[in-house]
């Protein structure tokens, strides 16, 4: 069940968006980000899932592996569904006590949770169709200039990537970890929170052991292959702009206008306040 | 004669020392070890666990420095920092778990990060990752992640990472232990292949007898020290010492062994089940 996680994780695939550059990918997720902050209209999203949809189709990975993505914040969405609808102040439909449920509560809580899952979807595009060493690649060059106010950019960028990198193989670890405790008696599913939360101490420690003993070997596999940090260090995958690096900025500025201008122009229906 | 690797009255030891840095307990790890490996040839280090086998490894890749005596790999003096990644990239080192060894999400970009370190050109870094992964059979693999491989093939890919490196000795530390016996069976065939057909100077860390028979030369380790060294004939031929040593000889092995105490004519040391039938067959 753990290994359901899939957020975060490449999905090997040969298309187009695979092959683009890290740097337009990483610029497209900041600007796809911060177009979502841009709006208070539905009609945004129409345009967002639109865009969304169309490189989702590109990427070539089944819409069900990128919807699963969308399990780990499952909780978080409904947690921020129910509070905007609760607290949200507005043409009451529904009251008990200090809980009441309004017209606005309701369409504030639908809206804000397409934007969440709209954002983490968008989000998960980017990690499934960039290699770890890819995406790092990509950020180190981004942020090089910080260098020289002496940010570790490469040692950064490094640690991203292997963190990525061993993510399915701590998920393996933790699941083989409580099947082996269950199997000695070991509850974590009953209980209220403090002891679930207790309960997961033997969950807890091996893996740390674990991942420390990881981390070690790693560390010595990495010496004995001559890593000595970025200094000398050349590219296998050097990132050069190839012409569908330039088209996909190009439709990355197309997407802002056509955003903003659709917004501004077209009449809205109803609009959210705040 | 020029060594390959050679170790003159090594020593090491782990300290532990406790908040006040007092020394609390000394382990010796390895104790006096003198070994010679020439160009070209097949070691294999034997020994059952805590015996040395592993530090004495990790001391021809620089990751441990002697604290007596000097280890030389390939004329150079590890004790020398200055030297330290040339030898590193001439004495390529394999570990045992597989998992916790690759850097990179893809096998070909894992295999490429040896020469990236070494500051290898692009267009080279590409020639040499095709050719490590031809040479241990893998190149179809070369765009797969690492977690979908096999043991076997996860160890035979860190193979490459080291070849791409264009080491001139390899040092596998116990690299089949987690293995199941195809995994084992691939990755000593790939090793074989490369001492034979390249000419890979191999040094081989083990505690499994039957991937030590067709080594050159052969190193028992135990508590430290370097207690018993030949050819795989005359070291199989010595059963009983073994077993003292707590090492299992190949099931042939032992099996010609007592037939050859109960009067049976047996020959000395039979590796092989062949060598076994050919002899059997003769009587």
């Amino acid at each position: 069940m753990i290994r359901d996680i899939t957020i975060g994780q490449y999905y090997p695939k040969e298309s187009k968006v695979h092959q683009l550059d890290p740097r337009v990918k990483l610029a497209g997720t900041f600007v796809y980000m911060i177009s979502m902050f841009c709006f208070h209209r539905f009609l945004g999203f129409l345009f967002v899932s639109l865009f969304l949809g169309w490189v989702i189709k590109k990427s070539d990975i089944p819409f069900s592996y990128i919807v699963k993505g969308l399990k780990p914040i499952l909780f978080l969405l409904v947690f921020t569904m129910v509070i905007n609808a609760l607290f949200v102040d507005g043409h009451i439909i529904w009251s008990w006590g200090i809980l009441k449920i309004s017209v606005e509560g309701i369409r504030k809580a639908v809206f804000m949770g397409i934007r969440l899952s709209l954002l983490v979807l968008g989000a998960s595009m980017m990690t499934f169709t960039t290699t770890p060493n890819h995406l790092t690649d990509g950020l180190e060059q981004m942020l090089k200039p910080l260098r020289k106010l002496h940010v570790p950019v490469h040692e950064i960028s490094m640690m991203m990537s292997i963190a990525l990198r061993f993510i399915p193989i701590l998920l393996e670890e933790t699941d083989k970890i409580m099947k082996a405790q269950m199997a000695r008696g070991a509850d974590f599913e009953t209980g209220g929170m403090i002891k679930r939360a207790k309960n997961m101490v033997p969950l807890l420690v091996p893996l740390f052991v674990s991942a420390f003993r990881r981390a070690n070997d790693l560390a010595m596999a990495m010496e004995a292959r001559c890593y000595r940090g970025g200094e000398g260090r050349t590219k296998m995958k050097p990132l050069e702009y190839q012409q569908a690096d330039y088209i996909a900025y190009g439709v990355l500025a197309g997407y802002i206008i056509i955003l903003m201008i659709g917004l501004r122009y077209i009449p809205s229906i109803w609009t959210i306040v705040g | 004669m020029n060594y390959m690797i050679r170790a003159k009255n090594l020593v090491y030891e782990y300290i532990r020392r406790d908040k006040e840095d007092n020394v609390v307990d000394i382990t010796t790890a390895i104790n006096k070890v003198n070994i010679d490996v020439e160009q070209g040839q097949f070691i294999a280090v034997l020994g059952h666990n805590g015996s040395g086998k592993s530090t004495f490894a990790k001391h021809i890749n620089g990751l441990l420095i002697p604290m007596e005596g000097s280890l030389w790999v390939d004329g150079k003096n590890t004790n020398d920092m200055k030297k330290l990644w040339e030898i590193r990239q001439s004495a390529g080192m394999v570990f045992q778990n597989p998992d916790n060894q690759f850097v990179a999400n893809v096998v070909e970009e894992d295999v490429g990060f040896g020469p990236e370190n070494l500051g290898v050109k692009t267009s080279k870094i590409w020639k040499r990752v095709e050719e490590s992964l031809s040479a241990v059979e893998m190149l179809p693999f070369r765009k797969k992640s690492p977690n979908k491989l096999s043991g076997g093939q996860k160890q035979r890919v860190a193979i490459a990472g080291v070849m791409a490196m264009r080491p001139k000795c390899i040092i596998l530390d116990e690299p089949t232990a987690m293995l199941d016996p195809g995994g084992r069976k691939e990755v000593m065939d790939t090793i074989r292949k490369l001492n034979k057909e390249e000419g890979m100077t191999v040094i081989l860390i083990t505690h499994y007898m039957d991937e030590v028979v067709y080594a050159d030369k052969i190193f028992v380790m135990d508590h430290g020290s370097v207690v018993m060294e030949g050819i795989p004939k005359e070291i199989f031929a010595q059963v009983d010492e073994l077993k003292n040593y707590h090492l299992n000889v190949p099931q042939v092995t032992e099996l010609a062994y007592e037939l050859r105490k109960e009067g049976i004519p047996m020959p000395k040391a039979v590796l092989t089940v062949e060598e076994f039938m050919e002899a059997f067959e003769k009587m």
